[in-house]
């Protein structure tokens, strides 16, 4: 071997070697600030990172557009929702009185709120679009508690990274990072249009993410839990959608 | 006949025309796949089932709550379909970006693409046409170099209708229009915005259509030759 082509090899390793640790250092650093999604993995995990990485560094304190009232949707589109059994419709006919939220997970003081607690807190409203997935989107008046105000009251431990957040129907279960969970637009919607939420639209309460697709804004929510583990919920992947084949992240 | 090799494409040109390619067949199918779950398209900000129509396709669609006067609906492939889009954009965007840096400064747009002041006069677009609508067989020469309608069609295709559908892509993204309202209001609204994604679709579509149909009349191995080794024989095929 001569002295130019070992040069050019231990350049080559030395060159593929800072590429590496280069490549692994920025996975150190993507993970500490959050920009590594839990669905990472796969063929299409470094499309999905690139793109929550993207969002996430461009996106931090942005809100999602809001509309005058004149361009509120006369007819908005409710989409289809599983039958929702016996025991909803005896919580309907009581007015949903007996409704809780539950809070649990890295958090100080562990809650259950019923709906007239939830009322009895700060509100707040905006006129957001809502995209579905599919490319229809209807605008709506949206009222409802700030999630970042029941994180405070229920005291959320630092270390808590994800909001993980279940409906009454079982199949359908999420998770926020904090960054989402404590964005000033995100909602537990109780009213649409200045009316009790409709239940076809997710009442009697909705989580409402201003800045991601309709599916993240998951209907009838029973429970909140905190945690910074969310490889310990469902498949690891971070909600029930990439366990039916979409992206966790749904900012676009 | 003995051939020898002469280079038509530079490295750049050929393997990001192929980056473009893949990305963009991959961008198509998920696309319209997407599009099955949805066949309506509407203009302003909003628009659903409920609400009247630009136009529809009239197609069956992925999704039961969609009116198409199919009695059946269609398999649900939206969640790969959506997956591939994204990651396949983050392709064609970065390798669009590189393209588009080595391309100012390597001099490629200014040599291979931008006309020359004498070809761009209207008599000589319009016998450049009258040759295209003949089928004429493109000379030996032009082998070599891109004719006028060529270069206005690439520009045209480079510099207008990849950024606008890439700009209309993002302003479909509520998380993004957060960052930049004004990417979707002005074009009219979230829905114009998918709706003019569709139409750059189809036109980029006929340019496909067109080039593949050219690239046959011009002598298809000598052509994916030149793309593929970079160079071209000469003398060129025999005709």
């Amino acid at each position: 071997m001569n002295e130019l082509t070992r040069r050019k090899l231990i350049a080559t390793g030395l060159a593929a070697a800072a590429g590496a640790s280069g490549l692994a250092v920025a996975a150190k650093v993507a993970e500490r600030y959050g920009l590594i999604p839990p669905d990472s993995g796969g063929v299409y995990g470094p499309g999905e990172t690139l793109t929550y990485a993207a969002q996430r560094l461009l996106t931090r304190h942005s809100l999602a557009r809001e509309f005058p009232r004149s361009e509120i949707s006369q007819a908005p589109f409710a989409n289809e929702v599983d039958p929702l059994g016996e025991q909803f419709q005896r919580l309907q006919q009581g007015a949903f009185a007996d409704w809780r939220l539950t809070v649990d997970g890295l958090v100080a003081r562990p809650a259950s709120f019923s709906l007239a607690e939830l009322r009895s807190f700060p509100r707040r409203s905006h006129i957001t679009m809502i995209q579905c997935e599919e490319g229809w989107s209807y605008i709506a008046e949206w009222t409802g508690v700030p999630l970042s105000h029941v994180l405070g009251l229920v005291e959320a431990h630092p270390p808590a990274r994800y909001v993980v957040y279940r409906s009454f129907q079982p199949e359908w279960w999420d998770s926020l990072d904090m960054g989402d969970a404590l964005h000033p637009q995100t909602l537990l919607a109780l009213e649409m249009n200045g009316d009790d939420l409709p239940v076809a639209f997710g009442g009697p309460l909705r989580m409402r993410v201003s800045r991601q697709l309709g599916y993240k804004n998951v209907k009838y929510l029973t429970r909140l839990t905190l945690t910074d583990n969310i490889k310990s919920f469902g498949k690891g992947l971070g909600s029930a959608a990439p366990e039916a084949g979409y992206a966790w992240y749904a900012g676009l | 006949m003995a051939e020898t090799l002469r280079l038509r494409h530079s490295l750049l040109v050929r393997v990001t025309h192929w980056l473009v390619t893949l990305s963009f067949l991959a961008l198509l199918v998920s696309g319209l796949e997407i599009v099955v779950s949805h066949p309506r398209f509407y203009w302003g900000e909003t628009g659903n089932r409920n609400t009247p129509t630009l136009f529809k396709i009239p197609i069956p669609s992925s999704r039961e709550t969609v009116p198409t006067g199919y009695g059946y609906v269609l398999p649900d492939e939206n969640g790969w379909s959506r997956y591939l889009h994204f990651q396949s954009a983050w392709v064609l965007v970065l390798t669009g970006f590189a393209y588009g840096v080595a391309g100012f400064f390597t001099g490629h747009f200014r040599r291979n693409l931008l006309p020359a002041l004498v070809d761009a006069s209207p008599k000589r677009l319009l016998s450049s046409i009258a040759q295209h609508l003949r089928f004429a067989r493109p000379s030996p020469e032009e082998a070599w170099s891109y004719n006028v309608l060529q270069r206005l069609t690439y520009l045209v295709v480079i510099f207008v209708l990849f950024p606008m559908i890439i700009w209309t892509g993002l302003a479909m993204s509520p998380s993004f229009v957060s960052t930049v309202p004004a990417a979707v209001n002005v074009l009219g609204g979230q829905q114009s915005a998918r709706t003019l994604h569709f139409f750059l679709t189809l036109a980029l579509v006929l340019f496909l259509l067109i080039h593949l149909f050219m690239i046959v009349l011009s002598g298809f191995r000598n052509r994916m030759r030149a793309m593929i080794t970079g160079r071209v024989a000469e003398p060129l095929e025999r005709v």
